[in-house]
């Protein structure tokens, strides 16, 4: 394989033992050793993840405390969110943005009371602390980059029935709640939380003891453990975007139609307004939006649309007017799925536009996301 | 039986040589979720790709170990490509090939070469 990268400088989180033991098949990603897959194959754990549950390990992620002086008015600065109006116990989705206006990374931001906990993309993590560092330093916060701790991911629709098991609390937390609680005899930070479209929990856990917890989850009858290629049809089929994919650098959030993570405060007319990179761009797309839009994309029959297909508006000739940013087989759907950016005027659901694949333009059809109902507890 | 290293093995009756891919190839696909199968009837060369496989994970090709013509193709696999994971050695084959020169034959495996092949 091409992207492989040299095994020997690969990282291991502290449950590498554990995805060997359960014979899954490692792949180097964001400079991890990481499981792909398990022996129940993509298919059928991305299928009993939401018949049922499903665990990932996610440890590879970035998980950093920020602590300080008015530290969500200081973390406003680099993402366009409420951050202050976060309560106390609650979580939110976010993305540090550039001067352009473009998406740096994708973010979870959690209030536990006396500091913000966020949760940065595995591969973009050392730029981020270093630019949390860079401008909230010098207004006395400290950003701490956990070394010590694991991350777990529970999802489907019996998470919560087994992590209950466990820590019967975890029945009173609702979607995006967060709270410390004891599960498997350590003190773990537990948000409602996932990835997959799915209710689920993402579970955070002291290296020393993040083990013992994988063991106790997985011996759970509902419980399989689930590889990075499921996590990927999962979110797809979830409408959710995949960093360096769906959304980068040069992408805005409001031609990602990522406009509901951005509150009202943080808006022109806002208590808050502005005051984040890109922020002029940001607001005046918010007036007026750009020209392109990510949308989901049903092809007809059976075959995938990949990353890079391109889209046209007829079935021959003329230039491409679009392109998939993520797209495969949703096995929950049956059929393929994609998401990509097409112009705003053939954006709307039931617009017919083809994909080219092999040299050949294929039926697509503009969809509303999610492809599969969410099953968030709200 | 013979075997490619594109995977791929042969079964040759007379002139017709049947194809699929081997049990380690399936595998290493991983869930197979489409297959595009060539017209019966296409006369093909060594080396064209005459089947699309997609997987969960990627597209990949057959390639036609030899020359001749596409007398008969395995149509049930468009509607169940996942049979190539079930019975890939078996009830998936993809095509029959009339070949017009068993010259390459010579160059494919046979069973214990192919098993060391893939370091089985």
């Amino acid at each position: 394989m091409a992207e492989e990268e040299d095994a020997g400088a690969l990282k291991k989180t502290v449950l590498n033992e554990l995805h060997l033991e359960l014979g899954a098949k490692m792949v180097p990603f964001a400079g991890y050793e990481m499981p792909v897959q398990y022996p129940l194959g993509v298919l059928k754990e991305h299928l009993h993840c939401r018949a049922s549950a499903g665990l990932f390990d996610v440890s590879h992620m970035g998980q950093v405390i920020l602590r300080g002086p008015d530290v969500s008015a200081a973390l406003e600065t680099l993402v366009p969110v409420d951050v202050c109006g976060l309560p106390d116990g609650r979580q939110r989705y976010g993305f540090f943005t550039n001067e352009a206006g473009g998406i740096e990374d994708d973010l979870m931001i959690a209030n536990r009371g006396d500091h913000l906990f966020v949760v940065v993309n595995a591969a973009c993590k050392h730029a981020d602390v270093a630019r949390m560092r860079a401008a909230l330093e010098p207004k006395g916060i400290t950003v701490k980059l956990l070394e010590n701790r694991a991350l777990l991911a529970l999802q489907g629709t019996a998470a919560e029935d087994v992590l209950a098991q466990h820590c019967p609390a975890v029945r009173d937390m609702r979607f995006m709640d967060v709270a410390t609680l004891p599960i498997a005899g350590a003190e773990c930070w537990v948000s409602r939380s996932g990835y997959t479209g799915e209710d689920g929990f993402e579970i955070s856990v002291p290296n020393a003891a993040a083990m013992d917890l994988a063991r106790a989850l997985l011996g759970e009858e509902a419980v399989e453990p689930i590889g990075l290629g499921a996590r990927d049809s999962l979110r797809l089929e979830g409408g959710l975007c995949l960093y360096g994919h769906d959304i980068d650098a040069q992408t805005t959030p409001i031609a990602a139609g990522l406009n509901w993570a951005i509150q009202k405060v943080r808006r022109t007319d806002g208590a808050r307004a502005g005051g984040f990179p890109g922020s002029d761009t940001i607001l005046a797309e918010l007036a007026e939006p750009p020209a392109m839009k990510r949308v989901g994309l049903r092809p007809e029959g059976r075959a995938p649309m990949r990353e890079g297909t391109e889209i046209f508006d007829l079935p021959e000739g003329g230039a491409a007017i679009g392109r998939i940013t993520s797209g495969g087989f949703g096995p929950s759907v049956g059929g393929p799925v994609a998401m990509g950016y097409v112009p705003r005027n053939l954006s709307e659901n039931g617009t017919a536009l083809w994909g080219e694949v092999r040299g050949k333009r294929m039926p697509v059809t503009v969809a509303a996301l999610p492809f599969v109902a969410a099953g968030f507890k709200r | 039986m013979k075997y490619t290293e594109e995977h791929e093995w042969l079964d040759v009756a007379g002139d017709v040589v049947t194809v699929g891919i081997t049990a380690h190839a399936a595998e290493q696909l991983g869930d197979v979720v489409f297959v595009e199968l060539p017209e019966e009837g296409t006369e093909v060369a060594k080396d064209d790709e005459v089947v699309v496989i997609e997987s969960v994970k990627a597209a990949s090709d057959i390639l036609a170990p030899l020359d001749g013509e596409i007398v008969e193709v395995n149509a049930a696999l468009t509607d169940e490509p996942s049979k190539v994971n079930e019975d890939p050695e078996g009830e998936a084959w993809f095509f029959k090939i009339k070949v017009s020169d068993f010259s390459p034959m010579d160059d494919y495996m046979d069973d214990a070469a192919y098993k060391d092949f893939i370091g089985d």
